[in-house]
């Protein structure tokens, strides 16, 4: 497989978000604005790049039958790194992503890269694939948090919009990330479906 | 929440600030395996086994082991440890003490490790500086209300099964509005605490 193709599989045919559902905790807990779910995304690719990179490394050396727990902490020692390192240099977005910057531990698509890729593929290839995987990941939080931004605070990416809005503060509550989702999910289906048709 | 009573936490962990609708925690599960009451059912149930029990471990080893030692840094790794481990062990003491018990949640636990419901309780009940028995019922409350959530939204989407659902919104949209407007009607219980 050329890189490409890797990196073009995690970023749209099989986006973590809108294809495969994983890491749905995150996505809709943090995604209140855009901005947060850059940081978000940007923190759970760095997680995903460093531990795909380090297991694929470790593949021939960890045993079959333990490798869920040696994937784990790998994954959790580099989530503590990259929370240290926010913690130090962007203090206000370690505070607004909060519990979830230690939770990226738990997140589906990091152990599931791990057992399905990084475990079976070079380490060039799977960098590669966390590359890919965590940038779609990003792109569906950054779009999911633009949208709620928009309709629940009348902004995008902290600038207010140029003409009177009155925003709907729904869409920024807890269910307004569900019926977001809901609904863009429903749009990629469309547009999918209109794609596979042409 | 410090020096909130015990009959407030629970209620405020099973309705207010539900795990599910209101903090987001275990959304893969409650997507994943609420196709189904039954099913639903025993998920919450090996959930609420679970989380009350890692709680009370985690809040010890926090305790006695990372403060004592002031390695307070190794939080995530430590209690991930804890958890993964307890899982295994649980699995294999149901297995042998009470293989009814067993039939019923064994397919569940080793999907709870990576049930980020578990870990992010862990966390809270440090966060919230609860006390043992605090802990204890604020674990509790949160599995509570996470099956709370889970065997309603099974119901609902049993129901939605067979409904006329329009085409791009089959499946995985429309779970996620119901979810939408179930988190709305939990919402109305803010303020009560």
């Amino acid at each position: 497989m050329n890189l490409m193709k890797i990196f073009k599989n995690g970023l749209l045919d099989e986006n973590p978000i809108f294809v495969q559902l994983l890491g749905m905790c995150p996505t809709l807990a943090v995604t209140t604005s855009a901005i947060n779910g850059v940081g978000m995304g940007l923190a759970a690719t760095a997680v995903l790049v460093a531990s795909n990179a380090a297991i694929s490394m470790m593949r021939k050396i960890i045993p079959s039958k333990i490798r869920i727990p040696a994937f784990i902490v790998v994954i959790a020692s580099f989530v503590t790194i990259v929370g240290m390192l926010m913690e130090g240099y962007l203090p206000s977005l370690f505070k607004a992503l909060g519990l979830f910057i230690p939770l990226i531990v738990v997140n589906c698509i990091i152990l599931a890269r791990a057992e399905a890729f990084a475990s079976k593929n070079t380490v060039i290839d799977s960098i590669f694939d966390g590359l890919g995987m965590g940038l779609g990941f990003t792109l569906a939080l950054t779009v999911l948090g633009a949208v709620r931004e928009l309709l629940g605070a009348g902004s995008l990416f902290g600038w207010q919009l140029p003409f009177a809005y009155k925003p709907a503060l729904m869409m920024i509550l807890p269910p307004g990330a569900f019926i977001a989702l809901g609904i863009l999910l429903a749009l990629y289906n469309v547009v999918k479906t209109k794609k596979s048709l042409s | 929440m410090e020096n909130a009573s015990i009959f407030v936490i629970l209620v405020s962990s099973i309705l207010v600030n539900n795990f599910v609708m209101s903090k987001f925690l275990g959304i893969c599960p409650f997507l994943g395996v609420s196709k189904q009451v039954e099913t639903a059912t025993g998920m919450g149930m090996a959930v609420t086994f679970v989380i009350t029990l890692a709680g009370m471990i985690t809040y010890l080893v926090q305790k006695y082991i990372l403060v004592f030692f002031h390695i307070e840094y190794l939080q995530t790794v430590a209690f991930i440890l804890v958890i993964a481990a307890l899982v295994q062990f649980v699995e294999i003491v149901l297995q042998k003490l009470s293989p009814v018990l067993y039939q019923a949640l064994g397919v569940y636990l080793p999907l709870i490790t990576t049930n980020c419901a578990v870990l992010g309780l862990a966390l809270l009940n440090i966060q919230y500086k609860l006390n043992f028995v605090q802990t204890i019922f604020h674990s509790f409350g949160a599995a509570v209300g996470f099956s709370l959530a889970i065997i309603l939204f099974a119901g609902i989407r049993e129901r939605l099964a067979i409904s006329d659902v329009p085409a791009p919104f089959k499946g995985f949209p429309i779970a996620l509005i119901t979810a939408g407007l179930m988190s709305m009607a939990f919402l109305g219980f803010a303020g009560l605490v």
